[in-house]
């Protein structure tokens, strides 16, 4: 492998060609600051445009200051980061910047989170000279179901434009106009409401300004809250309690599940459950529905169509509901977890507890943005009452939290009420990637094969590449397992799948990289994957903690099944757990 | 996608099918594309970026992202009489600025704009080489030479008339 040698701040190194200034500095312990460049390694995920240039450094016998970013080193160089010049243009290139952003930092919900504002700070910003020149532009917000845009506050760097057409290839969004009124949005300056955008909340999760923040549901629970006639009862994502303890200065990976459900009891909810519950159950429809339709497939039956793919994800169903909707009937039926928790607690709970389901309201907590949209949908209402009322993201429980004045890092730890609050080990891991499939493993060998599972971790099915396959052997018949996360990387496995290509008996699909846990209503991961890592690993440790790691044992859906459902797949189970799905592109354009 | 078959004729829809398989529906040639659809229709609808998208298979936001980039692609039709102001060195220091002002006042509209009854649309432009004549305006192929803020209004009468 050729190499090249150079000088960074009179410090000698040798890196690979092809190498930039910015990641050669950063192997040295150097850290240019940047606003526009972004890198999730694990993920393979990469924004350099090249834009902000506050990355310049002095390159000795070069007239111009380069953009480290984007820059590769050469045999030789000499490469100076922090002198006067450099400092100087940094300053400059800033105060351009900041000429024509808004000035309302201490009502920005980014406020306190905000890259630019952290970049102010560190580069000494106290004023802006020549901002009388600058010409402010004022394009209307845009309130979509789960994201708000306020381009005002965009500065260009372009990763969500990134996220959006190369990693989750949605292409909802791109660069617009020019100079002062530069900014990012859907075409035609249409709301996102209008676009192919699946809500997949991945802009939100990388911008560095108040530009791309998501809707804040917040007040509504507050207010239900307050309502004395109202029962709220509230279920947490199994992503969420691997990251909330970031947003109070723990390290990442920190498992806060049971100081979590301490804090929700604390801000008044009348019943702490667990979304977790809801992924068995969500288990044990989709693996019932892939055993049906593999044994059917086996004997011949042209009807039962291989691969099944997973439905947990709404970002996921929106992306498919919009670009693939010849194959509607490829994913599975069953709901999302968030979902069938809300049908069973207006239903199952809400009979059991005699509450009418008007009075009783759901709350969500979820890593994910897509959710807010999926609660909203029509098809998840009884008479115009939503199955799930609100839902809200980690960083909003965050805020919530904080505004409500718990101590959450000196709560101690309780446990969630029953029964929707009983989960299993397989329930956990849904909030990483190759998690719904290796839980859904792990029930479907145990009820084809009606033998006992030995090995319980699927670790073949772990990671963080894109796309990943494994073959299982229950009993014989091999089960070929394919994992996508990231909706680009979903949208290979499809393609060949519409092309009659596949190989796959089931696949999963996450729209965001890293799964749940990378979500885009998850505390900013500004641009560290190994917070994502981080997290995954908590997901893990959390499953191998749980005395049951199968989610046909969880005792609570036996009962469940027992008391109320009947069987998996049954007729009543197919009313409240499964779902039909839409041609999204056609509804748009009709609204339009 | 319904929303165009109500905005654009069939003949419309094929022109710019066939368009974009003259470029081999290359997403690479689709500056190519815009300037072939803009000669033919005048300007570039969303309707027509829409088809264009479906063909060469790029996302419309960033065809809409191009179109607004580029000053020579407009979404407004011109109007039946274009204006242009040559705003290049030698007809700005010899006034080309004020008789603009004074178009942008006589017909209210902006640069770039259309009036509403279609008859005159207006844009600047970075010198048409007849320096000797500034500053210049063309009103379609027509040159008007030395032009005075005092002379807009004349010119204007021209096309009135007609």
């Amino acid at each position: 492998m050729e190499t090249v040698k150079l000088t960074i701040d009179n410090k000698e190194i040798e890196v690979q060609k092809g190498t930039t200034i910015y990641k050669a500095a950063k192997e040295l312990g150097i850290d240019i600051p940047t606003l526009c460049y972004m890198h999730l390694h694990d993920l393979d995920i990469e924004n350099k445009p090249g834009g902000c240039r506050i990355c310049v450094a002095e390159v000795q016998g070069r007239r111009n200051l380069a953009p480290s970013c984007s820059t590769k080193c050469e045999n030789g160089m000499v490469v100076k980061t922090h002198t006067t010049r450099v400092l100087n243009a940094r300053r400059t290139v800033m105060e351009f910047i900041l000429s024509d952003h808004p000035k309302d930092c201490l009502t920005c919900s980014k406020s306190g989170n905000c890259e630019l504002q952290d970049m102010a700070h560190r580069l000494g910003i106290r004023e802006i000279p020549g901002q009388e020149f600058a010409e402010m532009s004022s394009y209307r917000k845009d309130t979509s179901p789960s994201i708000v845009r306020d381009l005002d506050k965009c500065i260009m760097c372009r990763r969500c434009e990134t996220m959006c057409n190369e990693v989750q290839t949605v292409g909802a969004l791109s660069a617009f106009n020019r100079g002062f009124m530069a900014a990012v949005g859907p075409a035609f300056e249409q709301n996102l409401e209008h676009s192919s955008c699946t809500y997949c909340g991945q802009c939100v999760a990388v911008c560095p300004t108040g530009a791309l923040t998501e809707v804040n549901h917040v007040p509504q629970v507050l207010k239900a809250l307050a309502d004395p006639t109202k029962t709220v009862v509230v279920q947490t994502a199994p992503a969420v309690r691997a990251a909330l303890g970031e947003e109070f200065g723990m390290e990442p990976g920190t498992l806060v599940t049971g100081k979590m459900t301490a804090a929700l009891r604390a801000l008044g909810f009348d019943y702490v459950f667990d979304t977790d519950f809801a992924a068995d159950l969500t288990i044990m429809e989709e693996g019932t529905e892939l055993l049906d339709r593999l044994t059917r497939h086996l004997k011949g039956d042209k009807t039962a169509r291989i691969p099944i793919l997973t439905s947990c994800c709404p970002g996921w169903v929106n992306f498919f509901e919009y670009y693939f909707p010849d194959m509607k009937d490829v994913p599975s039926t069953a709901k999302s977890p968030q979902q069938m928790f809300g049908a069973i607690a207006k239903s199952y709970f809400a009979e059991k507890t005699g509450i009418n389901r008007k009075d009783l309201v759901v709350v969500s907590v979820m890593p994910c943005l897509a959710k807010k949209y999926e609660c909203q949908r029509d098809e998840f209402a009884v008479d115009g009452n939503p199955d799930v009322d609100f839902s809200i993201s980690t960083r909003e429980l965050a805020s919530f939290i904080k505004q409500a004045n718990i101590d959450i890092k000196n709560l101690h730890d309780e446990e969630f009420d029953a029964p929707l609050g009983e989960s299993t080990g397989a329930g956990v891991i849904f909030g990483a990637t190759g998690g719904v499939i290796e839980a859904a493993c792990r029930t479907a060998y145990e009820i084809y094969t009606g033998k006992k599972l030995e090995r319980i971790d699927f670790t073949e099915l772990r990671g963080m590449e894109g796309v990943r396959s494994a073959t299982l052997d229950f009993n014989g018949t091999p089960i070929k397992i394919g994992i996508a996360h990231g909706l680009g990387n979903a949208r290979k496995l499809l393609e060949d799948v519409r092309n009659g290509k596949s190989e796959f008996t089931a696949i999963e699909v996450m729209a965001c990289p890293g799964g749940c846990i990378g979500g885009g209503g998850q505390p900013l991961h500004h641009g560290n994957s190994e917070i994502i890592k981080a997290r995954a690993a908590a997901i893990y440790a959390e499953d191998r903690k749980k005395p049951l790691r199968k989610s046909h044992e969880n005792p609570f859906i036996i009962k469940l099944y027992e008391e109320y459902l009947g069987k998996p797949g049954s007729e009543k189970a197919h009313h409240l757990l499964h779902t039909h799905y839409f041609n999204r592109k056609e509804k748009i354009l009709v609204k339009k | 996608m319904s929303s165009i078959k109500i905005e654009l004729r069939k003949e419309d829809v094929d022109f710019i099918k066939e368009t974009c398989s003259r470029f081999n529906n290359d997403p690479q040639e689709l500056i190519n594309v815009l300037h072939s659809c803009q000669e033919h229709f005048g300007y570039l609808p969303a309707e027509v970026q829409e088809v264009i998208s479906e063909h060469l298979n790029v996302p419309v936001a960033k065809i809409y992202g191009v179109v607004t980039f580029y000053s020579f692609f407009t979404m407004t039709p011109k109007g039946k009489h274009p204006i242009s102001i040559c705003m290049g060195t030698a007809c700005y220091v010899r006034g080309a600025e004020k008789v603009l002002e004074e178009f942008k006042k006589e017909l209210k509209i902006q640069v770039g704009e259309t009036t509403k009854d279609n008859k005159f649309s207006l844009s600047s432009l970075r010198c048409v080489g007849a320096c000797g004549l500034a500053p210049v305006v063309l009103v379609g192929d027509k040159t008007y030479g030395r032009v005075a803020p005092d002379d807009v209004k004349g010119i204007l009468k021209e096309y009135e008339e007609k």
